[in-house]
């Protein structure tokens, strides 16, 4: 990984300072970082194999890059939003989603299932970048509103290719949105390598909008905490957009469809899995005494339960009505939604169905 | 107890079938939740299915080797009863009659343990089988006695050297890229082979093909091809007869473009012909795992220096196995050397979608009438296929006789 990225743990779990991000986190907050870590990497690898045994229809693995997602969304405050695309498992274990909700979209019951008032996180969001101007559009109401909220934009380093990525800069810039824009490198969009969205560091692309920018080491919870922290508050202080660059990996495939030894080496996955997120917390927070085997046998079992309510959850899950689907296209009623539901009515009561 | 069977998964979004590829686990074992208990292979990748049940498997209902639509039990286990049943899996009472496979093969009964078979990771197996290596002949030298992808290369390159391995079968060492076939084989038709067959009878059907073929003398392509090779601009490219065709192409193109187009059936019942902005050219390729045609994007905007790397690049990805969904579609013309195979010409059929396929055969030294004598040249045969609804026989033989004179006499 290049060395000009932020980074205030190394990957043997030594605690580096850095002088723009001075970091005072407490072991409590450490602790619970640590198992928003593992519970993430287990609801990740629950639903990959219930995937594969036919619950779902497809699971988006984000195993490597936990890391960034769960620092970043300790530096949430609670009325802070986030927009995410279909991988921050780690941001929905940490705002407090069950786990459980994260299965509907991929089972096809429901888009989602959280309100996502309540949990502060938008609806995943599939179309490639579309949700940068989402958050723009919310930052920019946060800024009528006089409140001091931010927002957290996700998206991934192919995301960054799109039009509607660069309209979303244009405006938080112009406007001096409150919003952090939070990249995820993880180095591929499906099969396609970083290298071809970019010339350069995607970092450097900010400075073009008039935004500053930060690279960081995207497998460092620390930095990510430390870092998207800085840039909240600097964005609900009215100094305007951020963008960051997380350097990470994705170490499994684009999405349970995916086959990705088609298209990249074995040597690379292991590389960065020398430099997994986890491991180095760990290694640091058994260094300081704040975590002891008591502890992460806890976790371990925490984890353990998880993976058996997420697999008794799916026996529980029943199909959604057909109808369900013309509920909340609109918040009013809609003629036009009206009328398609009455037809799809008619259609079922013709089939004998209902 | 009860008997649960495991159905087939769909696992690559709208996948409808899958090989068995190798039970990680046998009669008797003992399995627990999402334990990995086979590896299948769809059209889009090879993956690990995990156990959803914990118990005693009772049967592997399907054996290695074959191929069983989406929705087949594959697997049974005795659970503990009361054990919660997953939604979609009915439970199967012992003595359930089996589901007929869809493909003949050992009854699974008597496929061989697995416990005890060679261990390689699911892209070493397929590698494997792309090379036609057992892999029970292979010595492991990975950990845990895995066998690794060195292990193959190692193999397959002792096993190239003539009269190194027994190994070998007489078929294979016969020419490279013809793959071994044992005798009295039943050959199962899946994969690049299917998509093949499909491709073939769907050009065969929609499209009427001309054939139409011509001779000519290549001393002068012959002589670039060893000049080039010697040009300092052209140090580590790979020039072959074959890039000087790709060129003749792009360059006959502009006079017949509508030899590069696409036929379209409108859902009207009318039709349009699309004529190509730019040249995506195809190039067969006999891969180990069957004819892939990958194709060389724009390559009307290219230099010869670039197509000479481009096509390099694109074959050596086709041979290694490594091509990619994007490779094989959006091709707009396709080339093919039959000559490699010591024959002169045939009658190519249409890549689907497209309007022409030429066909180049080996250069063989043949007497050739030059100035009212006879004299000694190197002569290939060219072969054109094209479909005679966008392209009528004056365009087809034009586009012919430019690929010809600029082959007779290339200007570089
Ligand atoms: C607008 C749009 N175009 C294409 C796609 C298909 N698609 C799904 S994921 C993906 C790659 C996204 O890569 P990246 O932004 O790097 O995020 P990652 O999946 O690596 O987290 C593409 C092209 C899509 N979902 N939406």
């Amino acid at each position: 990984m290049n060395e000009d990225v932020v980074r205030l743990l190394s990957p043997e779990g030594e605690r580096i300072e850095h002088e723009d991000y001075p970091l005072e986190a407490d072991h409590d907050q450490l602790r619970a970082m640590y198992r928003d870590i593992v519970l993430a990497r287990r609801t990740d690898v629950e639903s990959t194999a219930l995937q594969r045994t036919g619950e779902l229809g497809l699971w988006c693995p984000v195993l490597g890059q936990e890391g960034v997602q769960v620092g970043a969304a300790h530096a949430m405050r609670s009325h802070d939003y986030g927009f995410t695309t279909y991988r921050e498992v780690g941001m929905f274990q940490v705002r407090g989603v069950d786990p459980v909700e994260l299965l509907h979209l991929y089972r096809g019951i429901s888009h989602a299932s959280w309100d996502p008032r309540e949990v502060g996180l938008g609806i995943f969001t599939i179309v490639i970048g579309s949700h940068a101007l989402h958050s723009v559009g919310y930052a920019m109401g946060i800024q009528r509103d006089g409140a001091d909220d931010a927002v957290l934009s996700c998206f991934g380093d192919g995301a960054t290719s799109t039009g509607d990525v660069h309209e979303a800069m244009v405006f938080a810039s112009v406007f001096s949105a409150p919003v952090v824009f939070l990249v995820q490198n993880n180095q591929w969009a499906i099969s396609v390598p970083v290298t071809r969205q970019a010339r350069a560091p995607l970092s450097v692309r900010a400075a073009g909008y008039g935004m500053p920018s930060v690279r960081i080491d995207g497998n460092d919870v620390l930095a990510g905490l430390a870092v998207t922290r800085a840039a909240l508050d600097r964005a609900r202080e009215g100094g305007g957009p951020t963008f960051i660059e997380a350097v990470t990996y994705r170490r499994g495939p684009h999405t349970t469809s995916d086959d990705p030894t088609r298209y990249r080496d074995d040597g690379e996955v292991e590389h960065w899995a020398s430099l997994d997120p986890l491991d180095r917390l760990r290694r640091y927070l058994e260094a300081e005494g704040a975590i002891d085997e008591e502890f992460t046998a806890r976790v371990a079992a925490e984890a353990e339960g998880l993976g058996e309510r997420l697999r008794a959850a799916i026996r529980g899950m029943e199909d959604p009505e057909p109808l369900g689907m013309f509920d909340h296209v609109y918040v009013e009623p809609h003629r036009q939604v009206q009328a398609d539901r009455a037809a799809m009515q008619d259609y079922l009561a013709s089939l004998e169905l209902r | 107890m009860s008997t649960q069977e495991f159905a087939l998964p769909d696992v690559g979004e709208g996948l409808t079938e899958a090989e068995i590829v190798r039970w990680r686990v046998t009669v008797g074992d003992e399995v627990s939740v999402n334990q990995a208990i086979v590896d299948i292979e769809t059209a889009k990748a090879v993956v690990e299915l995990p156990s959803p049940f914990a118990g005693t498997v009772s049967g592997l209902l399907v054996s290695e080797g074959t191929v069983v639509p989406v929705g087949t039990p594959i697997l049974a286990v005795e659970v503990r009863d009361r054990e919660p049943v997953l939604i979609g899996y009915g439970v199967a009472h012992e003595g359930t009659r089996r589901r007929r496979l869809r493909t003949a093969g050992p009854a699974p009964a008597e496929a061989p343990a697995v416990t005890g078979g060679p261990r390689a990771k699911p892209p070493v197996r397929a590698l494997a089988r792309t090379l036609g290596i057992d892999l029970a002949t292979v010595t492991p030298t990975g950990p845990h006695g895995d066998i690794t992808r060195e292990d193959l290369q190692r193999m397959s390159t002792t096993r190239d050297t003539p009269g190194s391995s027994s190994t070998v079968s007489i078929a294979q060492s016969a020419t490279s890229g013809v793959p071994a076939i044992r005798l009295g084989e039943v050959i199962p038709v899946r994969g690049v082979r299917r998509a093949m067959a499909e491709a073939m009878v769907r050009s065969m059907e929609q499209a009427p093909h001309v054939t139409e073929w011509v001779d000519v003398d290549v001393s002068r392509t012959v002589e670039l091809v060893e000049r080039l090779r010697g040009r300092a601009d052209f140090e580590g490219v790979r020039v072959t007869p074959l890039t000087i065709v790709a060129a003749a192409i792009v360059r006959s193109l502009r006079r017949t473009p509508i030899v590069n187009a696409t036929w379209h059936d409108l859902p009207d019942g009318s039709a349009e012909i699309e004529v190509h902005r730019h040249v995506n050219l195809g190039i067969a390729v006999a891969s180990p795992r069957g004819l892939v045609v990958p194709h060389v994007p724009g390559v009307d905007r290219m230099s010869l220096r670039q197509l000479a790397e481009a096509i390099t690049e694109v074959t050596e990805r086709a041979r290694a196995g490594t091509l990619v969904p994007a490779d094989s579609v959006g091709g707009t013309i396709t080339l093919t050397n039959v000559g490699v195979f010591g024959v002169d010409g045939g009658t190519p059929i249409l890549n689907p979608g497209e309007a022409a396929i030429l066909a180049m055969g080996r250069i063989l030294d043949r007497a050739w009438v030059v100035n009212g004598g006879l004299a000694v040249r190197p002569v290939m045969e060219l072969t054109l296929s094209f479909d005679h609804r966008i392209v009528d026989g004056a365009a087809g033989s034009t586009f012919l006789a430019d690929v010809a004179a600029f082959l007779h006499d290339p200007v570089d």
